[in-house]
């Protein structure tokens, strides 16, 4: 019996880590795939997310609306910092790295001078279940249903609706893409905007699960970073497959050597995957294809 | 027959990073008229076609479409003002599958397509409705001409810029298409601007054509012209 109570613990364990790394890294993916911009302000828009679903939660609205409010919160400060700051960088991918990081920054520091070193949270709802003598979290479970819907969301998004099939014609040939008739500054918009809303997406799930600090986004952005450089451009071929990877080892040496080492084990795993696959698995993927 | 100026273009300058290209061309397209712009190897060609659907800002001058000045109009509404931009070397979108490639279409009249109106792009090419759900990278160059072609079909476009589509293909798909842009000129009064430097298919589509050198239009002809192997060497050849 044991043998299983221990299986089923790697396998929660696999899927939490799963879940956390596509959710924190999903944004970030589509921002740099679709866009080629490297946006560190990424933890900055999940810190939004975050505070956004704790306050309206805590003004009484339902744990889903309230995550949904700091998705759209994210969002909408993302669209308009697309227009402000991204936009006249698009041919200058080094200055949109300086100039999102100094959003970082601007960020992190107001929302310290403003609201304080600590937010008041909300409580991890839906309390926990046993399997054998363990207790599992059901919100952790509920998260790892929100991740794969996430996913699943996606991948219907860009390909079965016209916005994602324009979306798509945009990266691949700009140029062609505008000459046909598509506004290919609202679809960069946009798709900055829905890059921005899926960290603060992240960022509203994760919120009753951390404590709110102005600086918490960066405790998923290095396991976004992670995620996509492994994964690659591409969102579906990449980033779900390099998140299932990395939780896999990232469980297991967990609960094998404890959390430092799964960390670690993450960075380890970086540097292996660029040494042999220097655009990611779905760089890989796609070669292979072709 | 007497029909109106669709697209002109008066002393029309544009180049690359300061380095002009076009140095004042001049010309005029009268609605459902196919026209050919013919030159030798890096004369402008491309870089008129680029200029007048609006990839290139121009230097100088202007171009007028309808009687309207669009210099200071983005490519994406230029399209939606009704021209279909068929670049050289066709772009499709690789990764796209043919479908899609053609959805992307629709944005140049921002419009559905019918059921009816995607019939009759795949009987003029029946090979796209064999490969619909292909990518189109995967397709081969006469083919992605095709679909390059059909994919500006889906926007209803009153105009047609077609950029050396013979480029790089069979002989025998090089009639193809260029029997059946005549026949959509015919029975739709597409007007169709193409750059060409081959000459059956000039003189299988062409009702007249510029003669562009050195950034400049230098004469208009009649394809019937190029029968004659001396006009021939002194309008095309390197
Ligand atoms: N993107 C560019 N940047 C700089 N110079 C360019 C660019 N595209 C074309 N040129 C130059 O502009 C001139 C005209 O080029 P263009 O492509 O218009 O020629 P073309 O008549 O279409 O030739 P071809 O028959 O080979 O297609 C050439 O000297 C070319 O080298
Ligand atoms: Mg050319």
């Amino acid at each position: 019996m044991t043998v299983y109570y221990t299986l089923f613990t790697f396998l929660y364990q696999t899927g939490d880590a799963f879940a956390f790394l596509v959710l924190s890294a999903c944004g970030l993916a589509i921002i740099f795939g679709m866009m080629g911009v490297i946006n560190l302000a990424h933890g900055e828009f999940i810190m939004c997310g975050a505070y956004v679903c704790a306050a309206s939660a805590r003004a009484g609205l339902p744990l889903p609306l309230a995550v949904l409010a700091g998705a759209l919160a994210a969002g909408a400060a993302g669209m308009l910092i697309e227009r402000i700051v991204i936009r006249p960088l698009y041919d200058r991918p080094l200055d949109t790295i300086v100039a999102t990081w100094g959003v970082s920054m601007i960020v992190t520091q107001s929302t310290l001078i403003l609201l304080g070193s600590t937010m008041p949270g909300t409580g991890t709802p839906f309390g926990s279940f046993a399997v054998g003598p363990y207790s599992y979290s059901i919100y952790r479970v509920v998260l790892m249903g929100a991740a794969l819907a996430t996913l699943g969301l996606l991948w219907l998004g860009f390909t079965r609706t016209r916005f994602g099939v324009l979306a798509r014609a945009t990266i691949q040939v700009p140029h062609i893409a505008q000459a046909l008739g598509v506004n290919t500054g609202l679809v960069y918009s946009l798709t900055f905007g829905l890059g921005a809303a899926l960290a603060g997406l992240a960022g509203g799930l994760y919120a009753p699960t951390m404590t709110l600090v102005p600086t918490m986004g960066s405790a998923f952005v290095v396991e976004a970073f992670v995620t996509v450089v492994v994964g690659g451009a591409d969102i579906f071929l990449g980033t779900a497959p390099a998140a299932l990877v990395l939780g896999i080892i990232k469980a297991a040496l967990t609960s094998w050597q404890g959390q430092l080492a799964g960390q670690i084990g993450l960075l380890v795993a970086v540097i292996i995957v660029i040494r042999i696959l220097p655009r990611g698995i779905s760089g890989w993927i796609l070669r292979e294809r072709a | 027959m007497r029909s109106e100026v669709l697209l002109n273009t008066v002393g029309l300058w544009s180049g690359y990073g300061g380095k002009p290209v076009l140095q004042g061309v001049d010309i005029n397209v009268r609605e459902g008229e196919i026209v050919a712009v013919i030159g030798r190897n890096g004369v402008g060609k491309s870089t008129l076609m680029k200029s007048l659907i609006g990839l290139l800002a121009r230097d100088k001058g202007s171009v007028i479409f309808r009687g309207e000045e669009i210099d200071t109009v983005p490519a994406y509404k230029r399209a939606r003002l009704g021209i279909g931009y068929v670049p050289q070397g066709r772009d499709v979108f690789p990764r796209l599958s043919v479908m899609e490639n053609l959805l992307v279409g629709e944005s140049i009249n921002g419009q559905r397509a019918s059921r009816d109106q995607i019939e009759s792009i795949f009987s003029y090419f029946p090979i796209l409705k064999e490969r619909r759900n292909q990518p189109a990278g995967t397709m081969s160059g006469g083919q992605q001409q095709q679909l390059a072609i059909a994919r500006v079909l889906m926007g209803k476009p009153a105009l047609i810029l077609l950029d050396e589509p013979s480029e790089g293909i069979q002989p025998n798909i090089v009639q193809d298409i260029a029997r059946i842009m005549v026949e959509l000129n015919k029975s739709t009064g597409v007007t169709i601007v193409f750059v060409e430097q081959n000459i059956d298919m000039i003189r299988a589509m062409a009702q007249r054509c510029y003669v562009i050198d050195k950034g400049r239009i230098t004469n208009e002809i009649m394809p019937e012209t190029l029968e004659d192997r001396d006009a021939v060497r002194r309008y095309l050849a390197v």
